[in-house]
């Protein structure tokens, strides 16, 4: 597998996701700085990791998705390789209009960090193949602006069209119908506020983030 | 000289500068100093910035050790941790920093621009920071001003820190009446560096290029140094002015682009401009260099229209780092300052003249040897006396076991802070093991790519230090040393935060030294030397004093982190197993204030000696994967940690009382050097012989089981009631 990491301004999980990769996949794995106007060669994943790009100024992920690694992001995902958006990466991904909806200020008004139970609601997307017959898993979130938000017509869409993969058991922060990640509808675009990236092995409190990059190696062996 | 602003010692009074402090001035240079000579002066010779009350105490403290790199003196204290993945040295840089003046008056940019500048000094000497931890004393909650400050100064933390992406792992939270007029924010940070690729501040030699990268410098933080070196009275809102505004993104992009800078070898000295900004960092390069220094203010980036050189060199902005480059390096530079987007100019040159010399619109605004400002800085040994200590408590007064426990965990001070910790990122770096959240004595982050871990922990017990200021000194630094053997780390060194009241009163100076000594004892006989160090004094608002709190940063280090313990892991027939000696200690304790309001008696004895004893008997225990669960006996005795190990386990625990004192005191006291560990119970047997015959005071108190915590005969109630009171205190004050 052939994975990139972009890089922005004020990204902070960058090197959290290239690990988690590497680690749960063996990928080789490149980091994609905000500037570049092409991106690697035959890339299988593309992760748009956590953070506070352009600090999370104007609007969470708003200017990054005008970067010029992002047309080439949105290039990509239109003609099919997997897109991870981790937290900031999901924003990043909304704003780009890659995925539906947007991401509020959590309902609380704090920044909440915490360990979050999500039930896996599309077992059959190619980041959820390997998840098998688990039915919830563990994760990490920390973020201000967690609360996703669509127009109802669009909501109905997401949820008609099987697009919902995770959603939260206990909703930390509004999300409407407790949603925590989506896919597009051509299924290859996942965005989701909890970090698979702070999962992935025992010692770190949870290794439930690591099926997550396995079913990514498996659409890939299978193919 | 043209800018002959006539400057006279009551305008230096006005600066913070004593009468005979400003007749030395005129005495070195021979003249009266300019306007902006004056303020260079007054910054560098602030309180904050020349420890002039403490240096001569502070020297009593061990720096040196065979883990120790780089003690105090520099921008914070370096440690070899070993070797790394590829065989090269590593070290861990650390220190903690107060931030306690600007964040009564301003709570929200006073934290944050604390945890910015703590962080600075980390990776200005080459390392990434990978941990950060506050400890926070806020005044009693229902004084009208402590809601406010509480809600801002975890914000300030929460949204600088977790911007940056360095997770908040541990820290420590007291309300009490003491801090009213002035609350503290103590800082620290702990950050990871090859140990041959350390940055110092000295310039190496002459005609180098000065380079200022960073923000643009403002108005904002004009002699914040000098504003934090005095005490507070009713007027101290109007000193918000002197507040700086942190930028957590400009921190973030600052951090990459200097370690990068550094990676690319075009750096010969570098510091950050913190307290006292341009000032302290061009002194400090140039003196510590013995060489001299030239700067011209027209090329500093400037935020604002029309700054006189007395505002820039005296502004405090966020965010801006000097570093001295190597011959013909300045291209590497731009380079990768036009990367990350950051303003950059060659402000000056290093030279051999043994002065600072500062132009600005082409004439010469300061000219002053480099020598009397940081080296012949005023020392003073002030006067001191004993200071007020508490008696031995006599009898103690009885409470129900069980109604006390329930007032314990639901007092402000024992209460659980997740209100406050849910708002920080604890897991950013993906290598966080223990944070807040765990069931832990100490914070762990793993050292990246290897099997080692750092253990991290901030501690001190003001009301003990209140109450003998050396014996709390004592305890403060062997409560640390015990937090992170509870863990299972190996404690190699500690960082200081003193936070006292005004030294010209003799009985404060009393407490400084006291506990100053207390600390050095402790940090000795536990072999825990102190590599760097920061002090706050004059913290009091109309003449009251906060108590006095000498916050003990502490850093340790587990070579494998499968060997770590933590109190989460006690499962149902594990035995559980006190080791140390109880035999009553209630002086100055938690369950006085909390249960009967008394805030008196002395505080528990710290023996060194049995503290090292038990604490190796533990270490060795969690080593050897004997221990399944550990906790350490503190704020408010064994019943209280029982409750901690139970709740975070999720299992119940029957504890009976093994000694023949009477039940509360056994409950509730707080006898030093004691854990709360649990075993398997085929090894228990084993455990307590080997403890016997290691000279180890241990006996077997309980068993873990069902869903209720009890002290047999005395008192039993359920977890969900004991966690929902604990739970419960925070996030109702502060909706």
């Amino acid at each position: 597998m052939k994975a990139a990491v972009l890089v922005f301004p004020g990204s902070n999980c960058d090197r959290d996701c290239k690990v988690a990769v590497e680690t749960t996949t063996g990928a080789q794995v490149e980091m994609v700085w905000h500037e570049e106007t092409s991106l690697p060669s035959n890339l299988d994943l593309i992760v748009v990791p956590g953070g506070f790009s352009y600090g999370d100024y104007l609007r969470c992920g708003a200017m990054a998705s005008l970067s010029p690694v992002m047309a080439e992001v949105v290039k990509a995902a239109n003609a099919g390789v997997s897109v991870l958006g981790i937290c900031n990466g999901f924003q990043i991904l909304c704003e780009s209009g890659l995925l539906p909806g947007a991401l509020l200020r959590n309902s609380g008004l704090k920044y909440v960090c915490k360990p979050i139970e999500l039930t896996i609601e599309n077992r059959k997307t190619r980041f959820t193949s390997a998840y098998g017959e688990q039915k919830t898993v563990w994760m990490t979130q920390g973020n201000g602006d967690g609360n996703f938000f669509a127009e109802p017509d669009v909501l109905k869409g997401i949820e008609d069209n099987g697009q919902v993969v995770f959603r939260y058991v206990e909703n930390p922060n509004g999300s409407a119908n407790n949603i925590a990640g989506i896919v597009n509808s051509a299924g290859n675009v996942l965005g989701m506020m909890p970090h698979p990236d702070r999962a992935f092995e025992p010692a770190l409190g949870s290794a439930d983030g690591a099926p997550l990059f396995h079913s990514l190696m498996r659409v890939l062996q299978a193919a | 000289m043209t800018t002959a602003q006539k400057t006279t010692a009551e305008l230096a009074a006005e600066y913070g500068l004593k009468p005979d402090e400003y007749q030395v001035i005129l005495d070195r240079l021979g003249r009266e100093p300019n306007y902006v000579e004056l303020g260079v002066f007054s910054v560098m010779w602030s309180e904050h910035c020349s420890y002039k009350s403490s240096r001569m105490h502070l020297r009593k403290f061990p720096v040196t050790g065979e883990r120790v790199i780089c003690g105090p003196g520099e921008n914070a204290g370096v440690i070899d941790i070993g070797d790394g993945p590829d065989g090269q040295k590593l070290a861990c840089i650390f220190k903690m920093e107060s931030h306690n003046h600007p964040s009564y008056i301003e709570p929200f940019q006073g934290a944050a621009t604390g945890v910015g500048g703590i962080m600075r000094d980390v990776f200005t000497m080459g390392a990434r920071p990978v941990a950060l931890l506050n400890a926070l004393r806020f005044g009693e909650p229902s004084h009208p001003k402590t809601k406010r400050i509480v809600e801002g100064v975890v914000a300030g933390i929460g949204g600088y820190g977790n911007c940056v992406g360095v997770p908040t792992v541990a820290g420590e939270t007291n309300f009490h009446s003491g801090y009213n007029g002035n609350c503290l924010v103590n800082a620290m940070c702990v950050g990871l560096a090859d140990a041959d690729k350390i940055f110092y501040s000295a310039a190496p030699e002459p005609g180098l290029p000065v380079v200022y990268f960073g923000s643009k410098t403002g108005r904002d933080g004009i002699h914040g140094a000098t504003m934090s070196s005095a005490e507070f009275s009713e007027d101290s809102e109007e000193k918000r002015p002197t507040v700086q505004v942190g930028d957590p993104f400009a921190e973030k992009l600052l951090i990459e682009a200097t370690l990068e800078l550094m990676a690319s070898g075009a750096v010969a000295a570098i510091q950050d401009m913190g307290a006292a900004g341009l000032t302290s960092s061009s002194v400090e390069m140039a003196g510590k260099g013995g060489l001299g220094i030239t700067l011209d203010l027209d090329k500093v980036p400037q935020r604002e229209e029309n700054m006189s050189a007395y505002e820039m060199m005296l502004s405090e902005s966020q965010e801006r780092m000097l570093a001295i480059l190597k011959p013909g390096r300045e291209e590497d530079g731009y380079r990768i300052f036009k990367k990350w987007g950051l303003d950059a100019a060659v402000i000056g040159e290093t030279n051999t003249s043994g002065h600072i010399v500062l132009t600005h619109k082409g004439e010469v605004v300061c000219d002053l040897p480099l020598a009397p400002l940081s080296d012949d800085a005023p020392l003073y040994d002030r006067p001191w006396v004993e200071p007020d200590m508490e008696a031995p408590l006599g009898s103690a007064p009885s409470a129900p076991v069980g109604d006390a426990l329930l007032a314990i965990l639901a007092s402000p001070d024992m209460a659980s802070k997740r209100w406050l910790w849910e708002q920080y990122d604890r897991h950013v770096m993906a290598d966080t093991l223990a944070d807040s959240a765990t069931g832990a004595d100490a914070g762990m982050v793993r050292v990246h790519g290897t099997k080692k871990a750092l253990a991290v922990t901030s501690d001190v017990t003001p009301r003990y230090v209140k109450a003998n200021p050396y014996e709390g000194g004592k305890q403060a630094v062997a409560e640390a040393w015990r937090n992170l053997t509870a863990v299972g780390a190996d404690p190699i060194a500690i960082t200081d935060n003193l936070n006292f009241g005004n030294p010209e009163r003799p009985k404060i100076m009393g407490q400084i030294v006291r506990a100053i000594e207390g600390m050095a004892e402790a940090c000795r006989e536990l072999n825990f030397p102190v590599v760097s160090g920061n002090v706050s004094l004059y913290n009091e608002t109309n003449g009251v004093a906060i108590p006095p709190t000498p916050t003990v940063g502490a850093v340790g280090l587990l070579e494998d982190y499968d060997l770590r313990a933590g109190f989460h892991t006690l499962k149902a027939g594990h035995v559980l197993i006190l080791i140390g000696e109880t035999v009553g200690e209630l002086g100055s304790s938690i369950y006085l204030r909390e249960v009967h309001g008394i805030e008196a008696g002395a505080p528990p004895k710290v023996d060194l000696a049995t503290e090292k004893l038990n604490g190796d008997f533990v270490r060795g225990l969690i080593q050897s994967k004997t221990a399944k669960a550990v906790h350490d006996l503190s704020d408010g005795g064994l019943l209280p940690a029982a409750f901690d190990m139970a709740s975070a386990s999720k299992v119940g625990i029957e504890l009976r009382n093994t000694t023949g004192l009477e039940d509360f005191v056994f409950a509730f006291a707080e006898d030093q050097a004691r854990y709360l560990i649990a075993v398997g119970e085929a090894s228990a047997h084993l455990v307590l012989a080997k403890a016997a015959e290691a000279g180890v005071t241990a006996a077997t108190i309980g068993v873990a089981g069902g869903t209720d915590l009890s002290l047999t005969g005395a008192m039993s109630l359920s977890l969900e009631q004991l966690r929902s009171a604990n739970e419960r205190w925070l996030p109702e004050y502060m909706a």
